[in-house]
């Protein structure tokens, strides 16, 4: 099992999900006395009684001046049984950019909802997106349930309606689990509430330390994006030639065949280098050097993929995108498209549907995409680029979509079908 | 936030993210630089990035703002890992400036502030359109907000609003020119994770990381060393303790903590116990105001 959890969090403005995060940090005890000092100290002079754990995370002036969360912020923390890195997306506005950032590394994704409202627009827009990106696990927290006197049968129907939503998307029920708290109060947070004696199941930092991490997907076909050529040309090393990168998928060994893409050339794994001495094997998530039997021309952006299971190798793009920009997408519109190490000339050539999250339902042939839309386009690619289906390898099927004019990101992209 | 408890196996994860970072920019930027200051964050940084190019020499030079500030011990080490490496370096001596009338000397007699316009006149000299850092998320509430990949305007420039989202690992380098990208490859880590990787790899650091015998004196609740930024003043008793630095900046703000850790494993038991975050404990510029972090960094500095 891993030791380390990447999580995400998603809700809506006022859902107290700074609340939930400074309480988790606070009953971790991740937060040290000279922070908690400073958050007392800021709390009184706000004229509060108890120190507001929100202050903890909101990081930013204006944040605290106006009691939101306006970026995703990165946050640490650990037990002895797992170390934690937690995305802390706000739930404003451009709702959807933020849960993509957040989300798009996640293994595991924390909705809130005030249980006086129950599951809201926004936490079905969130749970779609969450879906979309492939996150692959859910956890409800159902917050404030204090202020409902810890009514049992609002918190069921609430768990019985998220998790029907859940599975209309795609989650399978073992993966989504519903816990009533109070963040405000510490209820099944970090400690098991006596004021929830229907609840049987795991507090949320329990949960959150046991569940199952998906491994890297070893059993996968290699997946190496050649990032850098290392040509030392020192006296010691004249010849050295090697391909430097993080292995995106699979596993890879000395003497496996493979081919390079878009090129087609074939070659064979003559060693795998690091800087701590050749290794036997390297799976996904490493960052090593390989060096080929043949000398082929090999530049950065070209992908080293297993011989008898390429990627197919594309001029056109077919795929999700999530649009995270004011700047509409028209067709038409020249962008450019980083996947692996490579930066490709695009042409918007069809935008298919528009993806309502609220229905699950696609409208068809739309004129634009506007900040914060999920659509299916077309993309007409300069040069051909090896790309996989999303849902098969994530790190070889998703893209950025970027403004040539001044650099933006426009929107992350996602191959094959993601919806119908 | 400071974490306590790390498992030594993200060091592995770690590790590879970081020089996967490093390699993105050297595809990526025409000159990049590695912002050095002998600290254990930089020195940490350089570590890595000799890794991610090996066996080749690492394709960047470093710069250091030299407050004039600076511990003796500190510019040994930055002289010796230089020549060591045989790396380029880059000074900005924030004397200069002040000699030539560019910068006025701060009544407080502080210099970290100082720093800021040194380091941007000498990224845009240079034409630098990549800069390492090595600050962390966890420092500080405003760097948690920190994209790896940051861009900043033509006058160097924070706008939190503003930040491109990040996805994936799929970095986005792109910017006008004049522009610049600050790239911080450390992100992810953690105060105890520096530690346990310096343990794991065996980092040399300066010596003053380390407990020893020195005079100093009480101000603002910090020990602080005596030293060209002015102390001790009347009234301010020196004493000899055996102290360490949990970090090294411009030795004006930089306050020594007590303690008898001599080794590596000494320390690491004394940051997992300590109640206190390493800049709350001995850094004095964090502490001008509420905000102090995230108003230096909107004006440029990292």
């Amino acid at each position: 099992m891993s030791s380390l959890l990447r999580l995400a969090t998603a809700g809506s403005v006022d859902d107290g999900k700074s609340t939930l995060v400074g309480r988790l940090l606070y009953d971790t005890k991740s937060v040290l006395a000279d922070q908690l000092d400073a958050v007392t100290r800021a709390s009184v002079d706000k004229g509060l009684s108890t120190p507001d754990l929100s202050l903890l995370v909101d990081g930013l002036r204006s944040e605290r001046e106006q009691g939101i969360t306006i970026d995703v912020a990165y946050r640490y923390f650990a037990t002895p049984k797992r170390s934690f890195v937690l995305a802390d997306t706000p739930g404003h506005v451009q709702y959807t950019r933020n849960t993509v950032t957040g989300a798009s590394t996640a293994q595991l994704a924390v909705l809130l909802v005030d249980a006086r409202n129950g599951v809201v627009e926004q936490t079905r827009r969130h749970a779609a997106v969450l879906a979309l990106l492939g996150v692959p696990r859910l956890v409800l927290a159902v917050n404030k349930i204090d202020l409902l006197d810890y009514d049992e049968t609002t918190f069921t129907v609430i768990a019985k309606e998220f998790t029907a939503h859940a599975e209309s998307l795609g989650y399978d029920p073992a993966s989504v689990v519903t816990i009533p708290v109070s963040a405000l109060h510490g209820d099944n947070v970090a400690t098991r509430s006596g004021r929830t004696p229907w609840y049987d199941g795991p507090t949320l930092l329990e949960h959150l330390e046991t569940v199952p991490v998906a491994p890297d997907p070893h059993d996968s076909p290699l997946r190496f994006p050649v990032q850098y050529v290392i040509r030392p040309r020192t006296p010691e090393y004249p010849d050295y030639r090697g391909y430097a990168g993080q292995i995106a998928a699979g596993t890879v060994r000395p003497g496996d065949e493979i081919v390079v893409l878009p090129q087609g050339i074939r070659s064979h794994v003559e060693r795998i280098d690091t800087a701590d001495g050749p290794l036997g094997e390297a799976g996904a998530g490493s960052s090593v050097t390989l060096l080929l039997t043949e000398d082929i021309d090999i530049t950065r952006g070209d992908l080293i993929a297993a011989a008898d299971a390429p990627p197919s190798v594309t001029d056109e793009i077919t795929g999700t995108v999530c649009w995270l920009s004011s700047k509409p997408l028209k067709p038409g519109a020249r962008v450019l498209v980083k996947h692996g190490a490579r930066t490709v000339q695009a042409l918007t050539d069809e935008l298919h549907a528009r993806f309502d999250e609220q229905t699950l339902s696609s409208v068809d042939d739309p004129e634009t995409l506007e900040l914060n839309d999920i659509g299916r386009v077309t993309l007409r690619l300069a040069e051909p680029l090896p790309v996989d289906d999303y849902g098969s390898s994530p790190r070889t099927g998703a893209f950025l979509v970027i403004d040539p004019k001044d650099g933006d990101t426009l929107a992350a992209g996602l191959v094959g079908e993601r919806f119908s | 936030m400071t974490t306590l408890e790390p498992a030594t196996d993200n060091l592995v994860a770690l590790e590879s993210e970081a020089i996967h970072i490093f390699r993105e920019v050297a595809g990526e930027f025409d000159r990049p630089v590695i912002l050095f200051s002998g600290g254990k964050d930089s020195t940490l940084m350089l570590h890595l990035a000799i890794k991610a190019f090996w066996p080749a020499p690492v394709p960047f030079p470093l710069l250091h703002v030299d407050t004039g500030h600076n511990f003796p011990e500190v510019l040994d080490f930055r002289d010796h890992v230089v020549e060591k490496h045989g790396l380029r370096l880059v000074v900005a001596k924030v004397q200069d400036w002040i000699d030539d009338g560019r910068l006025e000397e701060r009544a407080d007699g502080l210099r970290n502030p100082l720093q800021t316009t040194p380091l941007l006149e000498t990224i845009a000299g240079h034409k630098f359109d990549a800069v390492f850092g090595g600050g962390r998320r966890d420092e500080e509430r405003a760097r948690a907000k920190e994209r790896i990949f940051s861009l900043r305007n033509a006058f160097g420039q924070w706008e939190p609003r503003r930040q491109r989202p990040e996805l994936w690992n799929l970095y986005n380098g792109r910017h006008r020119p004049g522009e610049q990208v600050r790239v911080f490859p450390l992100s992810n880590w953690t105060e105890a994770d520096v530690w346990h990787y310096i343990a794991r790899e065996q980092v040399a650091l300066p010596s003053i990381y380390y407990a020893h015998e020195r005079p100093v004196y009480r101000r603002d609740g910090m020990w602080l060393t005596e030293g060209p930024w002015g102390g001790p003043r009347d009234g301010e008793d020196v004493a000899t303790k055996s102290v360490r630095y949990r970090t090294v900046g411009d030795g004006s703000c930089t306050g020594a903590v007590e303690s008898t850790a001599t080794t590596v494993d000494e320390v690491i038991a004394e940051v997992t116990a300590s109640r206190l975050t390493e800049r709350g404990a001995t850094r004095a510029d964090d502490r001008m105001s509420e905000a102090a972090m995230e108003d230096r960094k909107r004006e440029g500095y990292f």
